[in-house]
């Protein structure tokens, strides 16, 4: 009953390793292995140690910090939902966390600070939760997915409005580019702002592990094995606001990796709910820190958006798996 | 071992149990009536799925934490729903979950119930087949042995035999039957009344959300009964020393 997909779980966390890994090498400056090796454990020349500690290491431990997370909430959601077809974005949190940002952008809140910005993102992903919560003391999962429908679209629309009434072309540019989603120019600021947010939501995420399995029999079949409902739907509402908020925050909107991941793990474990919830994670956190290594290589004059990017590498994985099993949910 | 005190369910407005008493302490116990009579209704109230008044006493208690009535109840849903095409083991295996504490791994105490309910359910050959490769008789043993790996002193079935075939019927009424005799009591929610007098022991018959009837199946469903309750005719004869009730239209 505990075989547990181990063997998985080291290859994905390898390959993410690797992915970061990689990241780090990558740059305008060109240092080489052994310089960015030295600098990361300290003993590297002035240049290379600035480059590597505040550039690229907190790009790197965003990309899979973010990825982790926007893995895990995918999956934790497909589990809790019953469907496939769940993301991060279906409860509306990355669309309300988003239109704080914009906010932040709009009336200029996010020049004063490089904190103000993620902050403002974080206090929707919350807004955002109050009403789901609301909704989701009635009824069961349906009116959770319509109701962060309802927010969700509300939220597109005064994003829409800021774009609509941007001050000026540039403003509207600004919060265009900020939406696709990047971790250019981030620091170890946005780590530190960031990780706590990803702890809470994966925590969370992990402790309602069987309550996900036991939902396999449907909610009547998990309630009679001794399952709060009410209670996990609550935890994993906070975790999903908190942790992809938190992402949002530091990140922009990054769409995709909720989705797609666990689909993409799902083959190599047993398909309980619980099972794939590391395996997303890590195969989230490779995902991000490869498609952000993917940005920086690409001879163009301005770097292409990771949003854009996660797509692009992960639709064909995605399809080429869809197409290839029968059913692999 | 259960004991029910004046206990109704009120579902939208409408009361569907009015005022049922009762004692269920062993035995395999056929739950009849008509559609809408609230058997699910009643046996979901037990479970602790819909809110009820009145008491349900649970070996004396009253009030029991879900964990802890899920450990002593085992609910087995209508229709075969499984959300995720995971292995005949691992859906077996949550019928564990209410003995685990959440990060805790199973004992070997979990592995032997698992064992113990694969066999009885004669799964063991299945155990690492996907749940969507089954057929639906298949399907009915195997969630049939997930509520049996709970181990729970009671068994409550929702129409386990909806769906099934003749053969597929008298397997699961024989392993519900074997369940009892190893002392569990067993309720279960029946349509067919040849079966139901056929393999039970006891009857509950309820109509309109009330008891009407409860005793041995020979005296409950009598043609009278089963004319004020489910409006048919009855031809209630034997065959090889088995009674068989056979509805017929009114004429």
């Amino acid at each position: 009953m505990t075989k547990s997909p181990v063997r998985i779980d080291i290859a994905l966390a390898l390959l993410a390793l690797l992915c970061a890994g990689l990241s780090l090498g990558i740059g305008p400056a060109q240092l080489g292995a052994s310089r960015v090796l030295a600098a990361l454990i300290g003993k590297g020349d002035p240049v290379a140690t600035t480059i590597v500690w505040q550039l690229r290491l907190p790009r790197a431990l965003l990309a899979l910090l973010v990825g982790a997370m926007l893995g895990g909430a995918g999956a934790a959601l497909q589990g809790y939902l019953r469907n496939p077809l769940a993301d991060p974005g279906v409860l509306g949190t990355s669309t309300t966390a988003a239109l704080g940002a914009v906010l932040a952008l709009y009336y200029g809140f996010a020049a004063l600070s490089p904190l103000t910005l993620p902050l403002f993102a974080i206090m929707g992903a919350v807004a955002g939760l109050m009403p789901l919560l609301f909704a989701a003391r009635s009824e069961g999962p349906l009116a959770l997915i319509l109701a962060g429908i309802a927010i969700g679209t509300a939220a597109s629309a005064g994003i829409s409005l800021a774009l609509n009434f941007a001050p000026n072309p540039f403003a509207a540019v600004e919060i265009m580019t900020w939406l696709m989603g990047s971790l250019a120019d981030r620091s170890m600021l946005h780590v530190w702002l960031v990780l706590p947010c990803v702890a809470v939501g994966i925590g969370l995420v992990l402790l309602e592990g069987r309550a996900l399995d036991a939902l396999t029999l449907g909610e009547e079949g998990a309630t009679a094995l001794g399952v709060d409902l009410k209670r996990t739907q609550t935890l994993l509402l906070i975790a999903v606001a908190i942790g992809v908020g938190g992402t949002v925050a530091v990140s922009g909107v990054i769409g995709f990796v909720g989705l797609a991941v666990p689909h993409l793990v799902r083959p190599f474990t047993d398909r309980r709910p619980s099972s794939l919830l590391v395996p997303s994670m890590l195969g989230g956190a490779a995902l991000l820190a490869a498609a952000d290594a993917v940005v920086r290589t690409v001879p163009t004059l301005e770097e292409p958006r990771l949003g854009v990017v996660t797509a692009l590498i992960g639709v064909p994985i995605f399809l080429h798996q869809l197409v290839r099993a029968r059913r692999q949910w | 071992m259960v004991r029910l005190d004046n206990l109704s369910v009120t579902l939208g407005g409408r009361q569907v149990v009015a005022g049922i008493s009762t004692e269920l302490t062993g035995g395999l116990i056929g739950l009849v009536g008509p559609n809408g009579a609230g058997k699910s209704s009643l046996v979901r109230a037990i479970a602790g799925l819909v809110p009820s008044e009145g008491t349900i006493l649970i070996d004396g208690k009253r009030a029991l934490p879900l964990r802890e009535r899920a450990r002593r109840i085992a609910y087995l849903p209508q229709g075969q729903a499984v959300f995720w095409p995971v292995t005949v083991e691992r859906l077996v295996a949550l019928g564990r979950l209410p003995h685990l504490a959440p990060f805790e791994r199973p004992a070997d105490t979990d592995h032997a119930a698992i064992e113990r309910a694969l066999t009885r359910t004669d799964l063991l050959d299945l155990r690492d087949r996907s749940i969507d490769e089954l057929s639906g008789g298949e399907r009915a043993r195997v969630l049939l042995a997930r509520a049996l790996a709970v181990e729970a002193p009671l068994l409550l079935a929702d129409e386990p035999l909806a769906a099934l075939d003749p053969a597929h019927q008298i397997e699961v009424m024989q392993l519900l039957r074997a369940e009892a005799a190893r002392g569990a009591a067993v309720i279960a929610v029946l349509h067919d009344l040849t079966l139901a007098a056929r393999w039970c022991d006891r009857l509950l018959l309820m109509d309109k959300g009330q008891l009407v009837a409860d005793g041995a199946p020979r005296e409950v469903l009598t043609a009278e009964r089963i004319d004020a309750v489910y409006g048919v005719s009855a031809f209630i004869g034997e065959a090889e020393g088995e009674p068989l009730i056979v509805p017929l239209p009114h004429h």
